[in-house]
């Protein structure tokens, strides 16, 4: 019997945990915001996430094989992710090739130009869909009329995202039907209509230890910290919850908090820095969404903290064990 | 329940292979190799030479200096070398080689079961028994015991921490020794009380040895011992010096050069105090230890009471042998123990067991780029940020590596363990650890000579 003797230095034991199976958590954690918006828009979601997720996974397999090299690194999973948060952040109704120009951007441009997986200083999905905004901004701004497969549900908002009615003075938030916010029956983004959906994404998340609550807490209580400010400011009244309940559940709060500003390589590495990431997110958002040109901050938000990570992880150091010496 | 403050991770315990084993006596060594340096320190003097006669229990090498610890033939026989041999990661190292003959004593030891409570020394005279009797560190740190008891001017001993924990997977030895051997353990704690003049004791045991807290503390009841026992958390590295003091005393050990008697707090092993027990109480020296012998592919892992310098591969053999194909013997815990070429080399002071992992186990994880999860930073248990030290470390930047804090790391493994991206991070912060404390130690001499 001959015997093979494996010699490194320690640890040898290893975490179930790997890069593969953390994406293919957050793939999970995706699922019931993706049925919600079936439901309510029927199967071209489908269309769009079976479009954006191959043309994400084509882009990062043709620039690794022809112009990176190296070792393939489809396995990882997280081209899917960014084809599936890309297609979160479109509108159902949305042709096929602005859908491929978005991966093209996301992956080609704002992923693999600075070396694939761990060095894009930005979020790849936002950067192709604040593109796409910015470039198609008619096909990106008209939402489908909502068609449930199920049940009945009174259209308040066909055709205009709550946030945007309230930018041009259609709909005050008095009007909003929170419920219908909650529950994903309010036009907007594909993957950002229900909010009940998308904590249930995030409250797996964090059960699975793939994500800490601090980004999520911090960007959704900032938001609704900073909406309650202004509406105290405003002479209070209903306006005090309404405020920050109506900006919690709109628009891409919910997919932000959760699933855009969590992402591992363009947030910061400690819990205290975290919050002030997040804090940051929470803030941007709402002065652009009140004071601002576009109805929606929180791209714009995620991508500018995006670039303040760096900094934020050169001064925010964790808690050294032993430095604030406690005498009991 | 109590735990440390910062970071930690939860490793699969695996105790249940060998923590039912009631611990077995095995068979002596025809001959035993043993190490001249088998504590931290400076090695000790060989006092015996080829031909000489040794009895068991009898001192063969002496403490050089302060920082040091005796060693004493483990059996009775004819010393046959006093040679440079390989140890387990196979590099040469002094050891005395002894061929048994019989199995003789020391007249002075006292080989009775009867336990003797009643100790009417006083702290030199126990300090300087403990240090005759060569005592270091069971834990696998094996820092000589007599030098934690000698507290330095101007510190005042408050609290003795026995170390009970065991928060390395697979390990039983400290478990089963509290289980069988928990009335003389508890008399060592005493003794140790009296050595370093301090009113409380706790022993610190995680929640995954129910069986052994409740036997301490039915002895504490009986025997009317002024001992406490503290279950804490099932959390990795709970068994850390520093750690553990954090988590029962609530006060954090300084960064480098501070000590835990900074706090007041002197912790000893668990194996330790019934080492302190049978030394002061019955002559013995430290010659045997409680080894377990385990691993998921290993046939029938055991508790073994073990001569020093028995052969590893006698453990292996009686545990019913090595599993077929790539195997990786370990001489420790899987978090921080270290991985054996030669399995021929001697259990020493230190080796609370030996785990064997075998096929894919064997092997460390693939590798791929950093994702910065930030799971690294939320494990380090002191507060670290091991990618930014591994990423300093692989290009070399020793002075922001200092600046980052890395003498601080314990070198526990929580970071290596906790990566999804199967990173080496401890490789590169214990080369980058080694490299500035010699920067600093060079440093601290520069400045000596200076001075002069």
């Amino acid at each position: 019997m001959a015997n093979k003797f494996i010699v490194a230095p320690a640890p040898h034991m290893h975490n179930p945990h790997s890069t593969q199976s953390l994406m293919r958590d957050v793939i999970v954690a995706l699922m019931p915001a993706l049925l919600v918006s079936i439901a309510v828009y029927g199967l071209s979601v489908l269309y769009v996430t079976a479009v954006a997720v191959a043309s994400c996974v084509l882009v990062e397999f043709l620039v690794q094989k022809y112009l990176l090299g190296g070792a393939p690194t489809l396995g990882n999973l997280s081209a899917v992710v960014t084809g599936l948060l890309l297609a979160f952040n479109l509108p159902a109704n949305i042709p096929w090739w602005i859908i491929v120009i978005g991966a093209v951007v996301a992956i080609g441009v704002a992923k693999m130009t600075f070396g694939g997986l761990g060095h894009n200083p930005f979020n790849p999905a936002l950067v192709g869909r604040v593109f796409l905004l910015i470039a198609y901004p008619v096909q990106m701004t008209s939402f489908p009329e909502i068609k449930p497969l199920v049940g009945g549900v009174a259209d308040a908002f066909s055709g205009a995202t709550p946030l945007a009615a309230i930018k041009s003075g259609a709909m005050s938030v008095a009007d909003a039907d929170l419920m219908n916010m909650f529950g994903g029956f309010a036009a907007g983004s594909m993957g950002e209509l229900s909010a009940a959906a998308l904590l249930l994404g995030g409250l797996y998340m964090i059960w699975r230890r793939v994500i800490t609550w601090h980004i999520p807490v911090s960007v959704l209580g900032s938001m609704a910290a900073f909406a309650f400010v202004v509406a105290l400011a405003q002479g209070g009244g209903a306006e005090l919850y309404a405020l920050p309940a109506f900006h919690l559940l709109a628009g891409g709060a919910m997919l932000g908090a959760i699933f855009m500003a969590t992402d591992y390589v363009t947030s910061p590495m400690t819990p205290k820095g975290m919050v002030i990431y997040g804090i940051g997110i929470g803030v941007i958002t709402m002065v652009i969404r009140l004071w601002g040109a576009y109805p929606e901050g929180m791209s714009f938000a995620i991508l500018l903290m995006n670039a303040v990570t760096p900094l934020i992880n050169k001064y925010v150091k964790p808690r050294r064990f032993g430095l604030t010496t406690t005498k009991k | 329940m109590k735990t440390f403050p910062i970071g930690g991770v939860h490793p699969s315990d695996n105790k249940k292979w060998s923590c039912t084993k009631a611990i077995e006596t095995l068979a002596l060594p025809d001959v035993v190799n043993i190490p001249l340096g088998q504590h931290i320190g400076a090695p000790a003097t060989a006092k015996v030479a080829k031909g000489d006669k040794v009895l068991t229990g009898q001192l063969i090498a002496e403490a050089t200096g302060f920082m040091s610890a005796n060693i004493h033939s483990p059996i009775s026989g004819t010393v046959t070398a006093v040679d440079l041999q390989p140890n387990g990661q196979g590099l040469r190292q002094m050891m005395i080689t002894i061929k048994r003959e019989g199995d003789e004593w020391m007249p002075e030891i006292d080989r009775s079961k009867e336990l003797k409570r009643e100790c009417a020394l006083d702290s030199a005279a126990i300090i300087s028994k403990i240090k005759d009797a060569g005592i270091v560190g069971m834990g696998g740190a094996t820092f000589p015991t007599h030098v934690k008891l000698s507290i330095p001017n101007g510190c005042k001993a408050e609290f003795l921490i026995i170390n009970g924990v065991e928060c390395e997977p697979y390990l039983t030895s400290d478990h089963r020794t509290m289980l069988e051997r928990g009335e003389e353990l508890l008399v060592g704690v005493e003794i140790l009380k009296k050595a370093l003049n301090v009113e409380k004791a706790i022993i610190g045991v995680e929640n995954n040895k129910p069986d052994a807290i409740a036997n301490l503390n039915n002895i504490i009841t009986k025997g009317k011992f002024a001992v406490e026992v503290e279950p804490l958390k099932v959390q990795y590295p709970q068994g850390g010096e520093k750690q553990l003091i954090a988590a029962i005393t609530g006060r954090e050990v300084p960064p480098p050069p501070g000590l835990p008697i900074h706090v007041g707090a002197v912790v000893c092993n668990a194996s330790t105090a019934l080492a302190v027990y049978e030394a002061v109480q019955k002559n013995k020296p430290l010659i045997e230890r409680v080894v377990t012998i385990t691993g998921k592919a290993v046939k029938e892992p055991r508790n073994l009471l073990t001569r020093m310098g028995t052969p590893i591969s006698a453990l292996i053999e009686l545990a019913g042998g090595l599993p077929e194909g790539d195997v990786k013997v370990v001489n420790g815990g899987p978090m921080m123990g270290r991985a054996m070429v030669n399995i021929d080399s001697p259990v020493t002071k230190g080796c609370s067991g030996i785990t064997v992992f075998s096929g894919g186990d064997a092997h460390r994880v693939p590798t791929s780029e950093c994702i910065k999860c930030a799971k690294c930073v939320e494990a380090c248990p002191m507060g670290l940020e091991p990618y930014l030290l591994q990423r300093l470390a692989s290009k070399q930047m020793w002075a922001e590596m200092e600046v980052e804090r890395i003498p601080d790391c314990i070198e526990c493994g929580c970071c290596q363990y906790t990566c999804p991206a199967g990173i080496a991070l401890l490789d590169y912060v214990r080369l980058g650890k080694q490299t500035v404390m010699g920067i600093i130690r060079a440093r601290a001499a520069a400045a000596a000579a200076a001075k002069k």
